[in-house]
């Protein structure tokens, strides 16, 4: 299949579906993050996370709408307000949905995963009735518009790489929020011993809350930074829940390295095969690798030892 | 098999749950319904084969399986393969480019029938496939999983990304499966024209009765020691294998007896709806399958198919007059029997009506209650 193509044309082809590999890898990592503070942290399997997520993106529209109506001076910076937003309302979404329903089903996992896809059936819903079935799309300010020719053949779009940098800077706060943070040696410290983490006066209730709540809010920003990328519809969580369960799984629950290296593994197979393959046989070809993979080695590529 | 035997694993109770519900399957129905919503029931019923499967697995196996629609989808497409070529014959086909291959193909350019489909021209094998080859999958995926010790959350997320993968596949391959339509145009099968209200009415029963087959198996299962180790696996996995018991080895049989009953579920679908589709295999409708059994009460073989029937009714009846309200009243029913209901239909039958039951009927026995909680022990 490489025969027709040059070399040069080879290195660009490459080069390109890479960085649209890249931008993929930035969606999974943003979701995927969420997802393994709760489910690794916590065991929780949390099927409305990429409702979450699109609550968060949502949040970005009507921020959005609102900037371009009432304060059009202001358009190019109404982003940075908007994630903050999207963090605030997804996470306290988390919070309540922790209180009323996951904190009642702990020692259940599976039952947990049949209630929290009840309620991304609900949530999926009330998207619809409110902003309508139709996807909408999110009016971009314009300093985030255009692209990069970096050679002549080469050219990368300024909102992927606003959206990778994004990335990076989220990662690099999460990592420095578990390694650093009292609530992160909490979160830990509940991960690794439950009863002595409460016999040491850490309130494990509180913190099981504050960590559903934070996996949630990455969630929203994560849909945040989606709005760059692409349109928002009610449904559109639904098509990456799946990849990003295996994209956390691939990469051992607890390990956040894991995860990240994970989604960069799943996103450039996906996106590089997408090019020389019909798209529908990457993501099945990419998916059936992983699945065989985790049937050989079920704990993923890294594992971290904790005693039980 | 002595008579001490089968009458501990078909109890009286049993016997008397298993006559109320053919009596409402095989003379109530029938006698109430037109033909058209007779042969929506026996669409449900195709449903609850695979929520027995459920119950097996789930229920007293503690193995939750997002994928079930897969081995449905499979049973249904084996079959549906058979149906397509009988309807295909070089006469029906003639105004195509190639005459003799289904039309699907035609419309996408293949001039062949493809080699995996050759053996589907013959009904032995059809017949055999609908069965073989989802238990064959099903244990590839249970061989491969519990051997290695993989369970829980984990189990269900990859059961779910290869019904992912399965949708994907049957879509994207449109020249070879029929694309998003799926398998349509089913006409006769050995020649007997299945279109016809006769033949619905007779497919209607076939169908029932193959579902009292499957509960009698999945009752025998559940009574025999088989059945007790599979629930003890459930409560407490470390225990039976330290007692010596290969646990592998029972969640595997399990799952490919769901599967298999799955299967026949799924070809007793296409037969009675006439068509198969990759709406029936993927991620969703395999969730939609877990909540029949989560409602009937997924330790009960009876309860489960009680609990389609109810929540595909309701499920018909409501996204015919308030299609929206249908998506909040299904995430409220998920999340309404996992926290308030965990034993379902069944559960609240043990708790409120079976003692009043016993009471009326003999006055004097004592009301023994058989409850299992779900949950308790549940990790």
């Amino acid at each position: 299949m490489f025969a027709d193509y040059s070399m040069v044309e080879l290195t660009s082809i490459f080069a390109m579906q890479g960085f649209a590999g890249l931008i993929l890898f930035s969606v999974f990592v943003l979701m995927a993050l969420g997802l393994a503070i709760i489910f690794g942290q916590m065991g929780v399997i949390n099927m409305a996370h990429g409702e979450f997520m699109i609550l968060g993106a949502y949040v970005t529209y009507l921020t959005s709408s609102v900037f371009s109506t009432y304060l059009p001076e202001y358009f190019g910076s109404y982003f940075f307000l908007a994630m903050a937003l999207a963090f605030c309302a997804s996470a306290g979404l988390g919070a309540l949905v922790e209180w009323g329903m996951i904190r009642h089903l702990y020692r259940r996992p599976l039952d947990t995963l049949l209630a929290t896809w009840g309620l991304s059936l609900i949530l999926q819903q009330i998207y619809r009735s409110v902003f309508g079935a139709r996807e909408v799309g999110v009016e971009l300010p314009e300093w985030s518009m255009g692209s990069i020719a970096l050679t002549d053949m080469i050219e990368v779009p300024i909102n992927g790489i606003f959206v990778m940098c994004l990335t990076i800077a989220i990662t690099f706060c999460v990592y420095l929020m578990m390694q650093r943070s009292s609530l992160g040696k909490q979160i830990r410290a509940v991960v690794q011993n439950r009863p002595m983490a409460g016999a040491v006066g850490i309130n494990t209730e509180k913190v099981d809350r504050h960590t559903f709540a934070i996996g949630c809010g990455i969630a929203g920003i994560a849909g945040s930074a989606f709005t760059m990328i692409g349109s928002t519809g009610p449904t559109a969580g639904q098509l990456y829940i799946v990849d990003t369960f295996l994209v956390v799984v691939f990469g051992g629950a607890a390990s956040l390295l894991g995860t990240i290296a994970s989604a960069f593994t799943i996103s450039q197979a996906q996106s590089t095969m997408e090019f020389f393959l019909s798209g529908s046989m990457a993501k099945v070809l990419t998916l059936l690798v992983v699945v065989g993979i985790l049937m050989i080695r079920p704990q993923g590529l890294f594992t971290i030892k904790v005693r039980k | 098999m002595s008579l001490i035997n089968l009458r501990s694993i078909y109890s009286r109770e049993t016997i008397i749950g298993f006559s109320v519900l053919a009596a409402l399957v095989f003379v109530l129905m029938p006698l109430v319904f037109d033909i058209f919503r007779l042969n929506l029931i026996g669409k449900y019923l195709t449903y609850a084969f695979v929520a027995i499967g459920i119950a097996l697995t789930w229920g007293y196996g503690g193995i939750l399986s997002l994928g079930q629609g897969v081995f449905f989808g499979l049973g249904g497409y084996c079959l549906a393969m058979f149906l397509k070529l009988e309807a295909s014959t070089p006469e029906a086909t003639k105004i195509q480019s190639t005459p003799g291959i289904p039309d699907f193909m035609d419309w996408n350019q293949l001039t062949e029938l493809p080699w995996f489909w050759e053996p589907f021209n013959h009904m032995g094998f059809s017949l055999i496939a609908v069965v073989a080859i989802p238990v064959l999958f099903a244990y590839v995926i249970a061989a491969a999983m519990f051997k290695r010790r993989v369970g829980g959350v984990y189990f269900a997320i990859i059961t779910q990304a290869v019904a992912a993968i399965l949708t994907i596949l049957i879509i994207g391959q449109q020249g070879y499966t029929g694309g998003v339509n799926g398998i349509t145009d089913l006409r006769t099968f050995g020649g007997w024209d299945i279109r016809t209200d006769s033949a619905k009415y007779i497919l209607y029963f076939v169908n029932g009765i193959l579902l009292f087959v499957c509960l009698f198996i999945a009752q025998f299962v559940i009574k025999s020691k088989l059945g007790r180790i599979l629930v003890a696996i459930r409560e407490r996995e470390e225990r039976v294998r330290f007692s010596g018991y290969s646990v592998s080895e029972f969640k595997i049989f399990i799952f490919c007896l769901a599967a298999a009953f799955s299967a026949i579920g799924g070809a007793m679908f296409t037969l009675q709806v006439g068509f198969m589709s990759p709406s029936f295999v993927g991620i969703v409708p395999s969730i939609e399958m877990v909540i029949f059994a989560a409602v009937g009460g997924r330790n009960s073989i009876i309860g489960v198919v009680y609990g389609t029937l109810l929540v595909n009714w309701a499920k018909t009846t409501f996204s015919e007059t308030f299609p929206e309200l249908w998506l909040f009243a299904m995430g409220a029913l998920f999340i309404g029997v996992v926290m308030a209901f965990p034993n379902g239909l069944a559960g609240l039958f043990n708790q409120h009506l079976r003692p009043k039951l016993h009471k009326l009927l003999s006055g004097k026995r004592s009301t023994e209650s058989t409850v299992t909680t779900v949950g308790q022990f549940d990790k």
